[in-house]
């Protein structure tokens, strides 16, 4: 590699200002490439962690362990030149660890635990011998899925005044999964360039069958409707249901009216507010609005708020009681700021899900944990990438190999986070689900009247 | 249950099941039964239950089904004597399990019409026959005490009104049920989830009790089959079993029997009139429907159309457009994904200016 080269002789030529030539040799170029990733598998990817998480504590010694349960998980490697190797199972963390450094996978992908390991699935007769048994219940949220609403970016793009979509809808979805549905281990992780992913971990989640999931997806998902529909989101009824108006309340209002009405100027300019006076189908309304907003008075405060504050006023002044108009202004908040869901993701046991700490190829970020309580201070754009780790590598900021090696560099935050935040708990309430239930078929066995 | 000759008359025993209005057929009955019964009692329900599919085909809502459901019940199953209706219900269903269990597509149809009896007829019943009902089928959850359901008060009557109904038809019995019991509830809102726990109020609770009661009949109908197989048919060769043998073959489509007014077409002359009477491009259009079961967009509009303007009503239309196109897409398909441009047709559907 040509700069890899000029890199070395520069540092063989450096005499005088030696600090600042190693500074500029240990530059490299950010984005993706192949032998940065093969170095990134070989010194960063923890894959000790990773196989005590899909272990789910079942590499433990205790009797009611099942030593099979690693490796019925299905792993898949997507390669170069569009190369995709499917129902990958391996049996320890040193088989996971060689497969990866050997193949150097663009993508890694984690699906269900069957019910026999995946790489033997045909040696096994009979139908409906390889089923899924148990995967973790996960999201997949895409800002791309916001387009519609969204003017400082499309497509793949993501900034500071879009990416704030994502942190409400971790937050409305962290909430809902803990407080509603009951669920404690759960971990969200940046995808690498334009979404977040979820993964439920706990051990009823990883049980549910499609059906629950997808009644789970459901509660979850408000807009219905396709490109022919005036208004995605419709609430009838005279109140919200209390996890909709929770969400509303408590993030999605304040979100809206405080931040992303100005980021997006979604009133200052006519095309966008169109859009909005589409979705309140009363006429006398719209054009009430209209007519007071044409007259282009630039007001002394932020033009959205001002008018937003006209449009509020006029649709809960409580002159119209018509019941289409009731929840109009919920509804444009909804349809703005709820969280866009990938429904086929969270539906099915066996759909695959890329693995954390993976490099996105497109923008070589590393794919890392956010922590749900500190979202707001997430920043995509700041997230280790590739080049950064590569370069911290060549200035020696890995320390001896071992459980704390990586403390030093940009990935170790992420490391450590991941073990105390989830990891650490998870294996905890494994270990001890893993004792009473077996502790329970002991007893059983011994009830004589039991059969 | 015991099948006597004509001569004896039926002696009246107990069934056993508790409540006397809505049995739950956990078990053949200790009876005895005239053979003409035997027969007659299972015409009748099965009159009650195709009329049931007929309803389902033709797209009625839930609070039109459950008047049809009335209304059939009334007209087939009563009997001169108050006493014997139970009976006859329970007889009636068991000699049709009979009939039912003996392959795939029957024991399917079987268990989605008695279902959906079952669900209509538990909703008709009082809140205290559903209660005692409830209790019957030992399914392992508790009403909530009062304490518990002051504090969740206003978030139940939250949920209560965003479905759009009012307060005062809400009920103040809930059952507290692991959210992963009732996904129907969960998927549309329609309760209160805490800490992994719904809230079900009494008048939903019929989505458990009717999952409950479809698998223990589906369970059940598995077992009469063997038992049939294995035992029952060859025993009763002479007697029973050219009765059940006749019972399953009969017409189970729509009943097209009524002719309608001149002017307006019924299902039961459209082949006819279509060959007779159809301009050349509807009955190639027809014709590729009944060779194809499907029909791309434009054929769908025009044939629908031209049928609406040749005086098909739309239940008629829904029902017809059904029969064809279950056989390719399937009926759930059909309801989701055809059934509204057919409504839209006939003004049912779209702004409606």
């Amino acid at each position: 590699m040509v700069r890899e080269e000029a890199e070395n002789m520069n540092t063989d030529m450096a005499i005088d200002g030696v600090e600042t030539d190693r500074k500029r040799n240990h530059e490299i170029p950010d984005g993706f490439n192949p032998n940065y990733l093969k170095i990134y598998y070989g010194r960063f990817f923890p894959y000790g962690d990773m196989h005590k998480w899909m272990s789910y504590g079942n590499d433990g010694k205790h009797p009611g362990c099942d030593q099979s349960y690693f490796g019925r998980r299905e792993f898949s490697f997507s390669l170069d030149k569009d190369i995709y190797l499917r129902y990958q199972s391996f049996n320890n963390a040193a088989e996971l660890e060689n497969s990866i450094k050997e193949k150097c996978p663009f993508k890694i992908d984690i699906g269900a635990v069957y019910s026999v390991d995946p790489a033997n699935r045909n040696a096994y007769s009979g139908a409906n011998v390889f089923t899924p048994v148990e995967k973790e219940l996960v999201f997949d949220i895409d800002i791309s899925d916001y387009d519609d609403v969204r003017f400082c970016c499309s497509g793949a793009d993501v900034c500071s005044d879009c990416w704030p979509l994502m942190t409400v809808a971790i937050k409305v979805i962290d909430t809902a999964l803990r407080d509603d549905f009951g669920f404690n281990h759960i971990l969200w992780v940046y995808s690498g360039r334009r979404g977040v992913h979820c993964w439920v971990c706990d051990g009823k989640a990883r049980r549910l069958n499609n059906e629950q999931r997808s009644a789970i997806t459901e509660y979850l998902h408000v807009r219905k409707g396709n490109e022919n529909s005036l208004k995605k989101v419709s609430l009838v009824g005279h109140s919200l249901h209390p996890f909709l108006g929770r969400s509303y309340a408590e993030v999605l209002k304040d979100f809206f009216e405080g931040t992303y009405i100005s980021s997006q100027n979604l009133f200052s300019d006519e095309e966008r507010y169109e859009k909005i006076l589409k979705m309140i189908p009363d006429e006398s309304i719209t054009s009430e609005l209209r007519g007071k907003w044409q007259d282009n008075k630039r007001p002394r405060d932020d033009i959205n708020i001002v008018r937003w504050g006209h449009l509020k006023h006029v649709l809960q002044s409580g002159k119209h009681k018509v019941p289409s108009i009731r929840r109009c202004v919920e509804e444009i908040v909804l349809t703005f700021t709820y969280p866009r869901l990938d429904l086929e993701v969270s539906k099915h046991m066996n759909h695959l899900l890329k693995a954390p700490f993976c490099v996105h190829p497109g923008t070589g970020r590393v794919c890392v944990p956010i922590d749900p309580e500190q979202c707001e201070q997430f920043d995509p754009l700041t997230v280790p990438t590739l080049s950064k780790l590569l370069e911290e590598l060549n200035m020696g900021a890995l320390g001896p190999p071992g459980d704390e090696e990586l403390e030093n560099t940009s990935l170790g935050k992420s490391i450590k986070f991941f073990r105390s935040s989830f990891l650490h708990p998870l294996l905890k309430s494994c270990k001890e689900e893993i004792e009473s239930s077996y502790a329970s078929k002991i007893q059983r066995s011994k009830n004589p009247l039991n059969w | 249950m015991e099948i006597v000759g004509s001569r004896r008359k039926s002696s009246l025993s107990s069934a056993g099941d508790a409540f006397p209005t809505l049995p739950l057929y956990r078990s053949a009955p200790v009876l005895e039964v005239r053979l003409e019964d035997f027969e007659l009692y299972a015409i009748h329900r099965l009159r009650v239950l195709k009329g049931i599919s007929d309803g389902l085909s033709r797209g009625k809502k839930p609070n039109e089904m459950e008047n049809l459901i009335k209304d059939l019940w009334k007209v087939n199953m009563m009997h001169s004597e108050a006493a014997e209706v139970i009976n006859k219900d329970i007889i009636s269903h068991f000699v049709l399990r009979l009939v039912y269990c003996r392959e795939e597509e029957l024991r399917r149809w079987f268990l989605s019409m008695e279902t959906t009896l079952f669900r209509y007829r538990f909703q008709l019943e009082t809140p205290e026959a559903q209660r005692a009902l409830l209790a019957e089928f030992d399914l392992p959850y508790k009403a909530i005490n009062n304490a518990e359901y002051e504090t969740v008060k206003d978030k139940l009557n939250q949920v209560v009104r965003s479905t759009g109904q009012s307060l005062s038809s809400a009920d103040t019995v809930y059952y507290k049920v692991p959210f992963e019991q009732v996904p129907e509830l969960v998927a549309t809102r329609r309760v209160y989830i805490l800490k992994g726990y719904a809230y079900v109020a009494m008048n939903q609770v019929n989505s458990l009790l009717v999952t409950q009661y479809r698998s223990n009949l589906s369970k059940a109908l598995v077992l009469t089959n063997r038992k049939w197989t294995s035992m029952i048919r060859e025993q009763e060769k002479d007697r029973l079993t050219p009765i059940v043998e006749a019972l399953s073959v009969s017409y189970l489509g729509p009943d097209y029997s009524q002719s309608k007014e001149y002017g307006e077409i019924s299902l039961k002359d459209i082949d006819q009139v279509a060959k007779k009477s159809f301009p050349l491009c509807m009955r190639h259009l027809f014709g590729k429907l009944k060779e194809d079961h499907h029909l791309k967009h434009g054929g769908r509009m025009q044939l629908g159309l031209f049928l609406k303007g040749v005086g098909l009503n739309l239940d008629d239309a829904l029902a017809f457009w059904k029969a064809e196109f279950s056989r390719k897409v399937g009926a759930e398909r059909f309801d989701k994904e055809y059934a509204y441009g057919i409504r839209h047709n006939y003004g049912k559907e779209g702004k409606r200016t």
